[in-house]
């Protein structure tokens, strides 16, 4: 790196414009916590799957007509007569079922190891408003395709609205641009699908310059308190990173050339017919438990409340969370709740999944109500009461011999200076 | 390992090492460039016409109705191909040319495989403007043939580009003859 920086032209440009000890500085230098594990490889993966999207989302629009009429059309040529079409698609709708799964991960990481908890509560937040934008968008990707379960997957989303007391019939009918959801709806929605991945980039982009105010937390949960408890990003974490992506590029291969419809409903291969809505209407997986919880609750305006509560809760969890200690690790009763509620959510994503009928209703109305005692309830009390296990002095001295020889001397006088 | 006898043991195990570290390198690297074409090759290959665009690249066109001195445009894969029922003086224009002196050579006999009938693709070889010549009221050029209201280049009886800025002589597409009249175009 020194070397390349002696570099004339290199040079010419840095005086310029400090593009390239930005980049040694942020992605390759920039010490890192040495203990982070392989949890901590979904962020970078999330980026991956994000930029996957939009590439082949770019391209996938050179084909794709968003017309009422033609757009169902349009997917089949692109299945049929694009050249590599079905590999774009595929990866494209596959995409974004990988991209939810490691937002998932990503996010229950998080969770588990107190990431949310200060100085970080912004850089969470920031998480959860990408989560939001990238329902929006995945929902609004589904309706595109302009199948049985597109168009009333769409009718009964965008019907949520009607929900809201006074303003609902009208904010439905603006939201549809007529009195169904029909062409105007589609265009809108393929507008609003292909501008919506740019402001996740965006809000991405601030996450990360938020992340390099404070680094990255670990799985202890402790600060870095001097250069024996981090390490360079290049090349332990580039590599660590690529590693995780050659499992993930697996996993996606698998589903893409194995099972590309697995994941998808034989009813969005039938063409939009606003006269008949299919049998059984599910979301897609990544929106089951929401579902569930819409579902369960026997109102139509809290039903919404709770759905979309659910989600916007998890802006307050900073707060609900009092407790100082953020891992896991030396939380006994807190790491139980989270399993309880890691279980908790599949739990809702079995019952979104079948219809809501005999032990189904029960089922879904007590994972409900548990969904949000975890937050309300639980974690509150637990910031109370739990007694908490004793923190290591540091993240080196686990690692290192009893504090390993960097730990003592010298090391520990430039320990106490910074 | 620190002492003198060592260091001999310790240059050639260094030798072997930075010989298996440099393979792995190059083996990364040449995976990691296979993997990247591998990639790229749909993302580009995807924009090259569709099965749907090429199964409509020939079309049959029955010439019987095109009269002597007539000329017909007709469409193929977009773009529009003249098809000319020539004259016998337009005949006698394309073959009294001295070939040697023609921007692109060629024969007339090279360009229309049955005298009277010309079929070629109505593009200009300059940028792709249609020359005008095929309606009775348009202007020919200064050779009897077609002329490019774009850039004014001229073309002659035959096709051939004779001034202007155009390179070539209007493209001949491939097509056969399936009966006296009846041609297969692509």
């Amino acid at each position: 790196m020194d070397k390349f920086l002696q570099n004339p032209i290199v040079q010419w440009i840095e005086y310029r414009l400090p593009i390239f000890s930005f980049m040694n500085h942020s992605i390759v230098v920039y010490p890192t916590p040495r203990n982070l594990n392989y949890w901590w490889n979904f962020g970078s993966l999330a980026g991956i799957a994000l930029t996957i999207q939009i590439v082949t989302g770019i391209v996938l629009a050179f084909h794709y007509t968003p017309q009422a009429d033609l757009a169902f059309a349009s997917v089949e040529h692109i299945m049929r007569n694009v050249n590599y079409g079905w590999l774009l698609r595929y990866v494209h709708a596959n995409g974004g079922s990988m991209f939810f799964i490691v937002v998932f991960i990503h996010l229950f990481r998080g969770m588990y190891y107190g990431s949310y908890k200060a100085p970080r509560e912004i850089l969470w937040m920031l998480g959860v408003v990408i989560l939001l934008m990238m329902m929006a968008t995945a929902f609004m990707g589904y309706v595109l395709p302009w199948g049985q379960m597109s168009y009333w997957g769409a009718t009964v989303i965008t019907n949520m609205f009607t929900a809201f007391p006074i303003v609902g019939d009208w904010l439905t009918t603006l939201l549809w641009g007529g009195f169904v959801v029909d062409n105007p709806t589609l265009n809108r929605f393929f507008s609003l699908h292909y501008l919506l991945p740019f402001m996740i980039v965006g809000v991405v982009v601030v996450q990360l310059w938020g992340l390099h105010v404070h680094k990255p937390t670990n799985p202890l949960g402790i600060g870095m308190k001097g250069p024996q408890d981090s390490l360079p990003f290049h090349p332990y974490y580039t590599f660590k990173d690529m590693f995780g992506l050659g499992v993930f590029l697996l996993v996606f291969a698998w589903l893409v050339f194995f099972a590309p419809n697995l994941l998808g409903e034989a009813d969005n291969y039938i063409p939009a017919n606003p006269l008949v809505t299919p049998p059984h209407i599910v979301p897609e997986w990544y929106f089951l438990p929401f579902y569930a919880i819409l579902r369960a609750i026997p109102d139509k305006l809290m039903g919404v409340i709770g759905m979309f509560g659910a989600t916007l809760i998890l802006f307050l969890l900073p707060w609900l969370d009092t407790c100082k200690v953020r891992s896991a690790k030396f939380r006994p009763f807190f790491k139980m709740a989270f399993w309880l509620f890691v279980a908790d959510v599949l739990i809702l994503g079995w019952v979104g999944k079948n219809s809501p009928e005999g032990m189904f209703i029960i089922i879904g109305r007590v994972a409900s109500v548990y969904y949000f005692a975890h937050f309300l309830v639980i974690l509150p009390l637990l910031g109370k009461f739990e007694p908490t296990r004793p923190l290591p002095e540091s993240i080196g001295k686990p690692v290192l011999k009893g504090g390993g020889e960097m730990a003592s001397g010298a090391v520990a006088a430039k320990m106490e200076k910074s | 390992m620190a002492d003198s006898t060592s260091v001999a043991e310790r240059s050639d195990a260094h030798g072997e090492d930075g010989t298996r570290r440099d393979f792995l390198y190059l083996a990364t690297g040449a995976m990691t460039a296979i993997g990247a074409a591998a990639v790229a090759w749909p993302l580009i290959e995807n924009m090259n016409p569709s099965a749907d665009v090429l199964a409509l690249s020939s079309i049959e066109f029955d010439m019987s109705p095109v009269e002597v001195g007539q000329s017909v445009t007709v469409a193929w894969r977009g773009k529009p191909v003249f098809v000319r029922h020539r004259t016998p003086e337009e005949i006698a224009e394309a073959n009294a040319v001295d070939i040697s002196t023609l921007r692109d050579p060629q024969a007339d006999s090279d360009r229309a495989e049955k005298p009277e009938w010309l079929v070629m693709v109505g593009i200009c070889t300059h940028l792709g403007c249609i020359p005008l010549g095929q309606k009775s009221g348009d202007p020919k050029g200064d050779f009897n043939g077609w002329f490019c209201p774009c850039h004014g280049s001229h073309y002659d009886s035959s096709g051939r580009i004779r001034v202007g800025p155009a390179p070539r002589n209007l493209e001949v597409p491939g097509y056969e003859y399936l009966s006296d009249t009846l041609i297969k175009i692509g």
